[in-house]
């Protein structure tokens, strides 16, 4: 099957891209490769598979408990290979790899961008290294044609901005974690602010950078929300609860549901203002 | 002595050779950036400086003194001096670095401490600084720590701090850390992450180095004056390295001094259950840092084992990596077994219970001095041994059947 890169597929969407998060191996290697093709049927733009890793400082507590559970079975990467190749022999949408470094590193990384891209990935997201520490990554994802993400928050300076947008090919990762305990409006207001600044600088250097918005996203009603001032919305947490409490059926349910969230106004049955 | 030689105790962050480094969310950048400039301040304001002198010395009760450690000696064929961190305010080493950046969270305009604590000396420390300073505290414990170290979790808050328990992982020092570092990317705004040992991002390596560095520089001078001479070792336990590289500093560029780190040991050197991240681990990524790591062929963090919980880590500090590397330090183990009777060792001899990390140190020099009798050993005594009691107490059988079920 050719690949399609992760831009064109959120250009495909008129710029309405849902990206799905599932742990891969959760609750177990065949139902995780199920479930990930189960959302890109019912609405997925891309997929983004999580590395379950034994430190992850980013994730909320739903993530780490599903991720622990696979690690506790005995989780080892060639699983995350097998998995991609099975999910990207049934579904067209691309598969992006989120993974926190070190074993990336540990596995080598041009042998990891290698082995990612024969197995049909699309690129990797990168929570835990920033643009001044991937010369490496950035080259190995030169030869073997990945894209890579990496993140922007409410926090980061201009200059900080600006080799985010440089170094990611995809889109910008959107985050809005610092308004976790925040009342709900901030964090729209953050996410918004954050977007909107991403595309000044892009414009300002002459591009353009498409922006997904990651922040605990879980209903239609927030999707919509979000695809105003974005490109993507990345929804995480409430898959995976889905695929925990009521497992496949479950997870392409609540997709499908979140995918409602895309469609133009125009597109939609009984819009109300 | 020559410039070259002068280099060492000149080194600061990021980077210790190939080591340290910033590693981190972009989320905590921003945060980690307005740190890094905040000290990089502190470190040339004599204000600060003068503030920070007369809290360590009004507060904390330095400088620490140096204890001929005679009977000790005596048994062990070598001439040990105890520096006695344990003597200071709150029991052990760990209130020098909580001072200083407690000072700089100041500064910065924080008004809440977070902290992870494996022993719970320095979650301790943190919620005595929270405490002195009016400013709110949570420390993150490894729930199997909490278990072992009740008393400490009760200090602390007694303090005023909220312990979480850490349920997440192994449950120990590393899961605390990661669960302190979610607390601080959601509350970054109000919030400065306490790290207590020379690990984590830069400029947390130097910074809490250089907090300690008064350990080395008052026992160089107080070795000299008790001896007329430099000490032939100086030796210090190792988790995350901060009391080690705190009394090593002073001492880098004196090349006839040997610098021993007593990593831990657990079951033994050979067995699976350990600490030992330089001898038996590789170089990778753990809490922001480029160091050595004890990990798997996929790179996930494996478990350590020490009957120590503060020296119970899988990393260590960039700085001892490097220094390790360089060979300018020795790393060396010491079994649970080989520390408990050093544990015992110092405390029939002296009268002075140690922490049971610190009794790594003591077992590393009574092992050197079988090696090199009649030398002159400084020993870091970083904390005291109340909060080991019950465990020593089960060790050594001393409980009565009551007291083993409470």
């Amino acid at each position: 099957m050719s690949r399609i890169s992760t831009a064109d597929a959120i250009r495909a969407t008129g710029e309405r891209a849902l990206i799905g998060y599932l742990p891969v191996g959760f609750p177990d290697l065949a139902t995780s490769v199920e479930a990930a093709v189960a959302i890109a049927e019912a609405g997925c733009t891309a997929i983004e598979l999580g590395v379950p890793y034994s430190d992850p400082a980013m994730d909320g507590p739903v993530i780490q408990t599903a991720t622990q559970a696979v690690l506790d079975r005995g989780f080892r990467l060639d699983e995350l290979f097998e998995a991609i190749e099975a999910i990207t022999a049934r579904t067209s949408a691309p598969v992006l790899v989120m993974t926190y470094w070190n074993p990336v590193l540990r596995y080598g990384v041009d042998r990891f961008a290698e082995r990612l891209a024969a197995a049909g990935g699309a690129g990797l997201i990168t929570p835990d290294l920033t643009p001044e520490n991937a010369a490496a990554w950035l080259a190995a994802a030169d030869r073997h044609g990945l894209d890579r993400i990496f993140l922007a928050a409410p926090s980061s300076s201009d200059a900080r901005l600006d080799a985010a947008i440089q170094a990611s090919r995809g889109f910008v990762y959107t985050v809005s974690t610092m308004g976790t305990t925040g009342a709900r409006d901030d964090v729209d207001r953050a996410a918004r602010a954050l977007s909107e600044r991403i595309a000044e600088r892009a414009a300002a250097t002459g591009g353009e950078a498409l922006r997904c918005v990651g922040l605990g996203i879980s209903t239609p009603e927030q999707v919509r929300d979000v695809l105003e001032y974005a490109d993507g919305a990345i929804v995480g947490s409430a898959l995976v609860r889905a695929l925990d409490e009521g497992g496949v059926p479950a997870v392409r349910a609540l997709a499908a549901s979140l995918a409602e969230g895309t469609l133009a106004p125009t597109e939609r049955k009984g819009a109300t203002a | 002595m020559t410039e070259s030689q002068s280099k060492l105790r000149e080194q600061h962050g990021p980077w210790f050779g190939e080591f340290g480094g910033v590693f981190m969310p972009e989320p905590l950048m921003a945060a980690i950036d307005e740190l890094a400039a905040c000290y990089d301040e502190c470190k040339r304001d004599p204000e600060f400086q003068a503030e920070f002198a007369a809290l360590s010395r009004g507060y904390t009760g330095r400088p620490s003194m140096l204890t001929e450690a005679k009977r000790l000696s005596e048994i062990a064929g070598a001439r040990i001096l105890l520096k006695r961190e344990d003597l200071n305010h709150t029991g052990s080493h760990k209130i020098n670095n909580v001072l200083g950046q407690a000072l700089v969270a100041r500064r910065l305009g924080k008004t809440r401490l977070i902290a992870e604590t494996g022993a719970g000396q320095h979650g301790v420390a943190t919620a005595t600084a929270a405490a002195l300073f009016g400013m709110e505290c949570v420390v993150y414990m490894g729930e199997v720590d909490t278990e072992r170290q009740a008393l400490n979790v009760a200090r602390m808050r007694l303090l005023g701090a909220q312990v979480v328990p850490v349920k997440t992982g192994s449950r120990t020092l590393k899961d605390a850390i990661n669960e302190g570092l979610r607390d601080w990317v959601a509350n970054v705004d109000s919030t400065h992450y306490l790290m207590g040992t020379v690990a984590g991002p830069h400029p947390f390596p130097e910074m809490v180095r250089d907090f300690h560095r008064a350990i080395g520089e008052e026992a160089r001078e107080q070795t000299i004056a008790l001896t007329g001479a430099l000490p032939d070792a100086v030796l210090a336990c190792v988790g995350g390295g901060s009391n080690a590289m705190g009394i090593f500093h002073a001492f880098l560029d004196d090349p006839g001094v040997r610098l021993i780190g007593l990593e831990a040991a657990g079951d033994g050197p050979t067995t699976e259950r350990h600490a030992l991240s330089i001898e038996r681990g590789a170089p990778g990524l753990l809490h922001g840092m480029r160091t050595y790591l004890l990990q798997d062929d996929d790179g996930q963090t494996l478990e350590s084992h020490s009957i120590s919980a503060g020296l119970d880590y899988p990393g260590v500090g960039p700085e001892h990596a490097w220094l390790h590397d360089l060979g300018r330090a020795e790393y060396q183990p010491v079994s649970d077994a080989e520390a408990m009777d050093a544990f015992l060792a110092l405390t029939r001899a002296e009268g002075i219970i140690p922490a049971i990390e610190s009794a790594h140190a003591i077992a590393g020099a009574m092992r050197l001095a079988q090696e090199s009798p009649g030398s002159t050993l400084l020993v870091s005594l970083s904390g005291r041994g109340d909060k080991d009691v019950a465990t020593a107490g089960r060790w050594f059988g001393l409980l009565d059947e009551e007291a083993e079920q409470a």
